[in-house]
């Protein structure tokens, strides 16, 4: 559907899309994630047509459009701030893609019409912009943009603006939308969770490069690099040596001179320093040793209520410093407090080497 | 008619219902400026229409519409015609040169436009009369255009631009084009990029994303411009007389005349008024015509 060859936009001296290879599938919900300019926003403008790159090229459907105006490219963009048309209704604004088009008015009506009931305005066709609420005006945004049936849609951050709870309904709701339609997404987002929420796949964007490609759960619970473990959710990021290999496994010593087992069948043989990524919900907390491969005993340095779960901050009888997240599960529990002494448990496959050298 | 739009825009945000003595207080200054020199002279203004002057140019005190009446006979309805067909005129050829420059500013990157802006402001460092005067020494006969011409040896004759309709067209294009421009350049800075973008995105080219979203947007910004140079390009009298050799009397020309050389007060204050009442329906056709917002 969507094909990016080696694509590279500078301006002036400031590389923003370095080199990027990017395919992206009919039907596909892919979401472009990464901090702000990391070249995320970029590479969907280049997608949209509103920038040229100067290295590469942009295929839409198997045709070159690196050089087309945005105008003549079949895709539709949902604009951050909705880029809604202060001076025409909303039924005048759902309806200027068909306008140009040069669609006619009676089946542009229909359109406008179902496309004005996928997103639930029916009722609000014939309102003004500004007299509507930040996610009514997403969705008109959104149906604006679907109306003109485009191959793929671009988002471009479209949720940013809304509060928490209403931006988490319109996250189901355009999943939803997007497998009824059977449209290809490309979204763009700064925000870990809905990536994770949305999309099928993730592509991770930093410094104007993708850093890792894969599905949600992949990139969860694999993150290949440091900087993937570390933006999406929280990482212990845990530097050491490797001391012995032993078949599948690896011995490794941090720095500390905490020692912790993890499987190397991925590592290079010349490996010797590597970087190990630990989730903090991972590290399982107990009075008593849990079997796993990896078994030592910490003490509770901090402890912080944050509702479901409750953050702790552990130091090793070595001095490694984790973080760990533990469930609330009831409020009568026998809770851990500050200054307990715990056993911390891990599996082979909860320790990730996100680096080797 | 200054006096009602004023007052509400200076109540202070606090007490935006009722503005009580304070608010009042602040707007003396103002009131007093307007009550003096607006008010006051408009009034004197509308009661002289009504009434004759006498053989030394005094007016006599009485009541009847024989001004009104002259206003309407053919001879100053005609130059009322042309008056609004002049600044219609120049008003259009503002809007047409001056929006391509206003909007190029508008869009420009912040240091250029500082820079573009005080080109544009330049001419008021110098005086208005002054450079007047600098048009008729270009366009008179043995002036900059002919001399030019000549030099450039393309074959056009010497001619007399001077003292004709389009020199009279010339001066007042290049007085009020900054009028234009200032406004639609507010309105064009103020124009959100990703309302074109997204004109262009729904398919839009260039020509349309201008006239289905650009023109739209800035509009508040021609309006505004069209007021400023529509309304006192009518009553203008100084340029008519340089650069039109009184030729071509425009109403502002006919008003000073019979306020200064014919000595006939109350037809002048008749004339006045009617002009008057011309600007308060162009402002109010405006009004009407800008009244849906555009932010």
């Amino acid at each position: 559907m969507i094909e990016i060859r080696g694509v590279t936009k500078r301006f002036g001296t400031f590389t923003a899309v370095n080199n990027v290879s990017l395919t992206v599938n009919a039907g596909e919900f892919i979401t472009l994630l990464g901090p702000s300019g990391c070249g995320k926003t970029t590479l969907l403008r280049l997608l949209a047509g509103f920038e040229t790159p100067d290295e590469g090229a942009v295929l839409l459907d198997g045709v070159d459009v690196s050089h087309e105006p945005p105008y003549r490219r079949s895709v539709n963009q949902v604009f951050q701030s909705y880029a809604l048309f202060p001076h025409m209704s909303v039924m005048e604004n759902v309806g200027f893609g068909l306008r140009m088009q040069n669609v006619p008015a009676a089946e542009a009506e229909g359109r406008i019409r179902e496309a004005l009931a996928t997103v639930s305005l029916a009722e609000q066709a014939d309102k003004l912009p500004h007299q509507m609420s930040g996610g009514q005006r997403q969705r008109v945004a959104l149906a604006r943009a679907l109306v003109c049936r485009p191959k793929v849609l671009l988002l471009d951050e479209p949720l940013s603006a809304l509060d928490a709870k209403l931006r988490q309904g319109m996250q189901l709701e355009l999943k939803h939308l997007q497998r009824k339609l059977g449209l290809t997404f490309v979204f763009v987002t700064h925000d870990q969770e809905e990536a994770l929420t949305m999309s099928d796949r993730i592509a991770i964007i930093n410094k104007g490069q993708i850093e890792q490609l894969g599905n949600a759960t992949d990139i969860y619970h694999r993150p290949r690099t440091p900087f993937a473990a570390d933006f999406i959710g929280q990482a212990n990021l845990l530097s050491g040596t490797i001391i012995l290999r032993q078949g599948p496994t690896a011995t490794i010593r941090l720095d500390t001179g905490l020692e912790l087992v993890v499987a190397c069948t991925e590592l290079p043989a010349s490996a010797t320093k590597v970087l190990v990524s630990i989730r903090p919900e991972k590290i399982h907390i107990g009075r008593l040793p849990a079997p796993a491969e990896n078994v030592f005993q910490a003490r509770i340095a901090e402890e912080i209520f944050q509702g479901a779960t409750d953050q702790l901050r552990l130091v090793t009888d070595q001095g490694t410093k984790l973080h760990a997240l533990v469930a609330n599960e009831s409020a009568t529990q026998e809770a851990f407090h500050e200054g307990d002494r715990v056993y911390c448990s891990l599996h082979l496959d909860d320790l990730v080497i996100v680096q080797a050298e | 008619m200054h006096v009602p739009a004023a007052a509400p825009a200076a109540i202070p945000v606090s007490d935006r219902t009722r503005p009580g003595w304070m608010a009042w207080a602040l707007l003396a200054p103002m009131v007093f400026w307007l009550v003096v020199f607006v008010v006051i002279p408009g009034i004197i203004l509308l009661v002289y229409s009504f009434c004759e002057r006498d053989e030394v140019g005094g007016v006599i005190y009485s009541f009847n519409l024989d001004n009104y009446r002259r206003v309407f006979q053919p001879t100053y309805l005609n130059i009322f015609v042309r008056s609004i067909g002049y600044a219609a005129l120049t008003t259009v050829l503002c809007v047409v040169i001056g929006y391509p420059v206003a909007y190029y500013i508008g869009r420009a990157s912040e240091s250029l436009r500082n820079k573009l802006l005080l080109l544009v402001m330049v001419p008021f460092w110098t005086s208005f009369l002054i450079r007047t005067y600098a048009w008729i020494t270009i366009l008179k006969q043995e002036g900059l255009l002919n001399s030019f011409l000549k030099a450039a040896d393309v074959g056009i004759e010497p001619f007399n631009l001077l003292y004709t309709p389009a020199a009279v067209i010339i001066g007042l294009v290049y007085a009020y084009l900054p009028f234009m421009i200032l406004p639609i350049y507010g309105s064009a800075e103020k124009l959100d990029n990703s309302l074109i973008e997204a004109a262009y995105d729904l398919g839009a080219g260039p020509i349309r994303a201008f006239s289905s979203v650009i023109v739209p947007l800035t509009m508040p910004g021609i309006a505004a411009g069209t007021l400023l140079v529509f309304v006192p390009a009518i009553g203008m009298f100084a340029i008519t007389d340089l650069m039109g050799g009184a030729k071509v009397p425009m109403i502002g020309n006919v008003i000073q005349n019979q306020f200064l050389q014919a000595r006939d007060w109350p037809f002048g204050a008749a004339l006045g008024v009617i002009f008057m009442l011309m600007f308060a329906l162009t402002y109010v056709i405006l009004q009407r015509r800008g009244s849906r917002p555009a932010a």
